[in-house]
């Protein structure tokens, strides 16, 4: 570690101590080039992964799927049967590796602690107040210290974009580390929600704000708004926790959710993972897929690639 | 004035009701044109088309299937000429817009025909109803490159199933213009996929592709890729329609069991109030 890496992490860990120093950090941070990033995402879209290479970017993504269901409709058996398929996502076929985390409401943790006890699953839980975020900051850190007290070991929290938009970076700030205090030894991942935040300027700012509070992981999406991730923000995202490692020396893991639905939307991903931060990302310990019908499609092209023949959702459970 | 510079067509494939080029950027000459040559991944994509269609199209209403097909009727009629200009002979542009009027007719009767009230020995109802059996790949007959086509397209749809067809290798402009025909028709986009190219590329892999419902051989000419498909199909208990025989009269009548094949018979009991 070099002196001057040292004496900014000094410096940064000062930042949250005032809310001009918070603003002035955050605004002093370089604009996004929005065409640019634009670009830059399309063109790594481009690239074409084929045979052995597909092959091992399915099995790494499959292991980096957070499989996910948050719906008013969840029910413990339905929640289980998730479970069941993260810890063995296709049956008939004992090579293919497990997910990476099972993501649910806290109501529905204990019901899939029982199913994954033992095993290497992440059991991730939304918390303080998802989606909307909109609730007394005690009634958040209830909720998180209920997930983690039933068994979650990764905590997915919204940050207060009204707040955030508002430009009371201070406070969004305090949230998360009280939030992180409430986690104890679970990892945070802190989501930005990228759809209300208008700019890639915000986004840039939001991560920023999200690591230096002490997140482990800064996630793009809920899912629940019209516009979930998507190629540029993530880029964009990826960028700051580059940046962050070089100034700080510490690592912070990307979680795009919502919209990712095929095989080749995530070899993309994968493919911008490597060229922005490098393979030491290309680990589900540091980069994570949010979704839920992007495992279907994963499992159909792996069966295509070990049998030949194209298989049809019919084959595949429903979730 | 300069003289006008003529306009020339790219003959593309026809998938979820758009016409994109082959995936693969391949065409080949064929009929003095430059048509797409589809890959096996173009018959995947057609593959997810049309199951993406079958809830839409085996969910609306007979009567409603039947006045699509009367509209696509009416259209090829309109482009009789189009098509006489392709070189096809005017009696086989009539007999195909003969036999798909045919086949709309039979959307709201096939039910009638193949289902019906079933005497059990018990305080029942039983009842059974002919439904689509869902995505049904085709390999069209060579020629006659029209009728031929119209004469397994029709039968395949007019129940509600939809099609991936893998079109004449040596006459595909016909089955493009029907494309055209198709897609001015209100027929839901996927419901009719119209591939063009080498049938030894994209057949084996509709044959083997576990999505596909049935399978209809009629235009595969070589015996032994016939049966090659034939035991691809087997592993999901695909139906089978064999080859035509080489003298097959597609002027004829048609039959009924090109639709019926196409079909799967739900049975209902209910039991009966006393």
């Amino acid at each position: 570690m070099t002196a001057t890496t040292t004496s900014a992490r000094s410096e940064l860990s000062e930042l949250g101590r005032s809310e001009t120093a918070l603003r002035t950090f955050l605004h002093g941070l370089p604009g996004v080039d929005q065409v640019g990033a634009e670009q830059r995402a399309a063109q790594l879209g481009t690239r074409s992964i084929k045979t052995t290479a597909k092959a091992q970017a399915i099995d790494l993504a499959i292991r980096m799927v957070d499989l996910t269901t948050l719906e008013g409709a969840d029910t413990p058996g339905k929640v289980r049967a998730l479970a069941a398929k993260a810890l063995r996502p296709d049956p008939a076929d004992p090579s293919c590796p497990h997910v990476g985390a099972v993501c649910v409401y806290p109501a529905m943790v204990p019901h899939v602690a029982e199913v994954l006890r033992g095993s290497a699953v992440h059991l991730a839980s939304v918390a303080t107040a998802f989606p909307s975020g909109q609730a007394p900051l005690e009634i958040k850190l209830a909720d998180t210290r209920a997930a983690v007290a039933a068994g979650a070991d990764e905590i997915d929290m919204v940050i207060n974009r009204g707040a955030f938009l508002a430009g009371r970076y201070q406070e969004v700030y305090d949230e998360i580390v009280a939030t992180k205090e409430a986690c104890g030894d679970a990892h945070l991942k802190v989501i930005l929600e990228t759809g209300e935040l208008a700019t890639y300027d915000n986004v840039r700012r939001a991560s920023w704000l999200a690591m230096l509070a002490g997140g482990d992981f800064v996630k793009t999406s809920t899912g629940k708004v019209p516009v979930a991730a998507t190629m540029p923000v993530t880029l964009v995202m990826l960028e700051a926790v580059r940046d962050f490692r070089a100034a700080t020396g510490r690592q912070v893991g990307v979680k795009p959710a919502g919209g990712i639905k095929t095989t080749k939307d995530a070899i993309k991903y994968l493919v911008m993972v490597n060229e922005t931060v490098g393979p030491d990302w290309l680990d589900p310990d540091w980069f994570r897929f949010g979704a839920s019908s992007l495992l279907n499609d994963l499992l159909m092209q792996r069966t295509k690639l070990t049998t030949g023949t194209y298989s049809g959702p019919d084959y595949f459970t429903l979730d | 004035m300069s003289e006008r510079v003529a306009v020339r067509k790219t003959y593309k494939l026809f998938i979820g009701g758009k016409f994109p080029r082959s995936e693969s950027g391949r065409s080949y000459l064929v009929q003095s044109s430059n048509v797409s040559l589809a890959s096996r991944k173009d018959a995947r994509d057609a593959v997810v088309a049309a199951r993406a269609a079958v809830k839409g199209w085996a969910g609306a209403t007979a009567y409603n299937r039947g006045q699509i097909l009367y509209r696509a009727a009416e259209m090829l009629e309109g482009r009789r000429e189009q098509f006489v200009a392709l070189g096809i002979p005017g009696d086989e542009v009539d007999a195909a817009v003969d036999r798909w009027v045919w086949y709309a007719g039979w959307a709201d009767k096939i039910a009638q025909v193949y289902g019906g009230a079933n005497p059990v020995a018990g305080p029942y109802f039983n009842l059974s109803a002919p439904e689509p059996t869902g995505v049904v790949a085709v390999v069209a007959p060579e020629r006659p490159a029209l009728l031929g086509l119209v004469s397994v397209i029709a039968p395949a749809i007019v129940s509600g199933n939809t099609v991936v067809v893998a079109a004449s290798p040596t006459e595909p402009l016909a089955a493009v213009t029907l494309a055209e025909v198709l897609a001015t028709s209100d027929l839901p986009g996927g419901v009719v996929n119209i591939l063009t190219g080498a049938i030894t590329e994209t057949a084996p892999t509709l044959a083997s592709h576990l999505d596909v419902n049935a399978i209809d051989l009629t235009g595969v000419t070589d015996a032994t890729l016939a049966t090659d498909l034939e035991v691809k199909a087997a592993e999901n208990l695909k139906r089978v329609l064999r080859p035509a025989p080489g003298d097959h009269d597609w002027f004829a009548g048609p039959g009924l069991a090109r639709m019926t094949t196409l079909l799967e018979t739900k049975t209902v009991w209910h039991p009966k109030g006393v």
